[in-house]
């Protein structure tokens, strides 16, 4: 700790935080352009609505369990409330900014789940949801592998989270989807997507924010962030272009749904990896990753499985062969601290599945528990009449798009109950028939 | 000939087009339409504006049939669009004068009474 603050790292730092921040309302965007448009705004909501609840909880609780010291299971609270993080090196950086890029991975880790339990979960169990989870299962996580766990004293490599970020938010999004069932119109009736053009919008903001993920996760502006960076580039290339041969020898059509979708998962699947292989090793990673998740969307669409908006073919799946491909082409002439299987060492990978194999545990096993108790204080699905409504109606009393004809303006002094109030909104709309 | 004009929930239109569909009801006229039914208006907030949405959205269906469909047509609309919630919507079926065909020029029954066209060989 003794290395002083370095002006340049600092400087790529500041801007990659700020970039990935954007990942999550571009999520929003990804994600609710793929549901109805009488939920576009509840959709968007569950990412807009982890920037607060979740960012809160990563400065009071979740970065100390994250990043200071403890065990090699979870960090203590000695850093609570950000008690001791100042302006101090953190590494060639200001501990506090170090903070602030953290949170805001805690931040579109939880809001990746939502995609699972579209267009059917009570907003205020969702909140309580990633709140709790970002704090009991998404730090703890990241502790393991970045903050001195198990893991790393193991010597998995994860460079800017596939493990830690995408197969926890996938295997999260799975037990949810499980938990939680299929919308009531799944598989009775076609569920399309509302706004094309948002998904697109949203992934390419994606792809923009992801520049300040994975280059950023070298904490500098170094040779390391440059090859994370034309690997970022690289990698979806790959898998674009994959899924392009893909979509036309099945179809004929290529599809912009699924060019949003491929460029996603060939940014998850070189998340891993992406400071430790070859450029031409990240072109490969993003291509072979193309296979499982076009085929896993495909299997999946077919099955009771309601994981609406694919979380787990994606990331899931993308994650899962970028952290296994990472064992296979890591490069110690690419800077990574190991080879992998590539360069003879055969144990890497072993490593690399034992990491996977344990996140996606816990991940499985606290989610579920964590599901079953906030479904103690409150139903985690809104009523079937709800759904039907629309989920903008009934959980935000607004629309995405609203006419307007027809709407009567409530003015106070004319009003025959007291305050009118959002809950009030909600309480009128829920309590069904005649108030 | 009567044309039976159903209003119908947005949510339930899949269900009632699966109805009619299986009660053999082909041909068909949709328009999303506003209107109000004696149903608990809903209260949005925008900001500082509070408004009540006096009109909901509806679908309006269309369905010109010949006398002995009438019955299974209002059928299949009254079990596929009902909630048991006021804002239902309803059913409509008024007589009709005269149908044309405008491809065939054909009238009345005749117009009203779908095509099986037998697939021919491509």
């Amino acid at each position: 700790m003794n290395t002083p603050i370095n002006g340049a790292d600092t400087a790529w730092v500041l801007v990659s935080a700020a970039l990935v921040l954007l990942m999550t309302p571009a999520l929003g965007f990804f994600y609710g352009g793929l549901v109805r448009g009488k939920n576009a705004l509840n959709t968007m909501m569950m990412s807009v609505s982890a920037l607060g609840f979740v960012g809160l909880a990563w400065a009071l609780v979740g970065y100390s369990l994250a990043f200071s010291t403890g065990s090699g299971f979870v960090g203590g609270l000695s850093r609570a409330a950000l008690a001791g993080v100042g302006v101090e090196p953190q590494g060639t950086i200001p501990h506090i900014l170090f903070m602030a890029y953290q949170g805001t991975f805690a931040i579109i880790t939880a809001a990746l789940i939502s995609g699972a339990i579209a267009e059917r979960m009570r907003f205020a169990a969702y909140l309580a949801f990633i709140t709790l989870w970002s704090v009991l299962v998404y730090a703890p996580v990241a502790h393991w592998v970045w903050g001195g766990g198990f893991l790393s004293t193991l010597g998995a490599l994860d460079f800017a989270g596939g493990t830690v970020v995408h197969i926890n938010a996938a295997v999260a999004a799975l037990v949810a989807a499980v938990m939680m069932g299929a919308r009531k119109d799944y598989a009775r009736q076609a569920i399309l997507p509302h706004n094309v053009p948002f998904t697109l919008l949203g992934a390419g903001l994606l792809w923009f924010g992801w520049f300040g993920f994975n280059a950023g996760s070298a904490l500098g502006a170094n040779t390391i962030a440059a090859l994370a960076f034309a690997n970022t580039l690289l990698a979806p290339t790959g898998t674009l272009v994959v899924w392009t041969l893909l979509d036309l020898h099945r179809t004929r059509k290529v599809t912009a749904v699924g060019a949003a979708t491929a460029i996603v998962v060939g940014l998850v699947a070189i998340t891993p990896g992406a400071g430790l292989v070859s450029p031409i090793s990240a072109i490969v990673i993003g291509a072979i990753a193309a296979l499982p998740s076009y085929f896993g969307l495909l299997w999946r669409a077919r099955t009771r499985l309601d994981d609406s908006l694919d979380v787990v073919a994606a990331h899931g799946l993308g994650g899962a062969v970028g952290a296994l491909l990472t064992g296979v082409f890591a490069e110690k002439a690419w800077g990574s601290p190991v080879d992998g299987l590539m360069a003879g060492n055969v144990r890497q990978l072993g490593i690399q599945i034992v990491a996977i194999l344990v996140v996606a545990a816990y991940s499985a096993v606290s989610s579920w528990a964590l599901l079953r108790l906030i479904d103690v204080v409150v139903p985690l699905r809104v009523s079937k009449r709800d759904e039907g409504v629309g989920l903008d109606v009934s959980q935000h009393g607004e629309e995405a798009y609203v006419r307007g004809e027809g709407a009567l303006l409530i003015l106070r002094d004319a009003l025959p109950r007291a305050e009118p109030s959002a809950a009030a909104a909600v309480s009128l709309d829920t309590a069904g028939g005649r108030s | 000939m009567k044309l039976v004009v159903a209003i119908v929930r947005p949510d339930k239109l899949s269900e009632v087009l699966e109805a009619l569909y299986r009660a053999e009801v082909r041909g068909l006229t949709l328009a999303r339409v506003q209107g109000h039914g004696g149903e608990t208006e809903h209260v949005e907030t925008y900001r500082g504006t509070t408004v009540r949405m006096e009109l909901s959205e509806k679908v309006r269906i269309e369905i010109g049939v010949s006398d002995h469909f009438v019955e299974p047509t209002v059928q299949a609309i009254l079990g596929a669009a009902r909630t048991g919630e006021v804002g239902d919507g309803k059913v409509f079926v008024l007589p009709v004068e005269k149908v044309y065909r405008i491809r065939t020029g054909e009238e009345d029954q005749s117009a009203v009474t779908p095509l099986f066209p037998t697939p021919e060989e491509p």
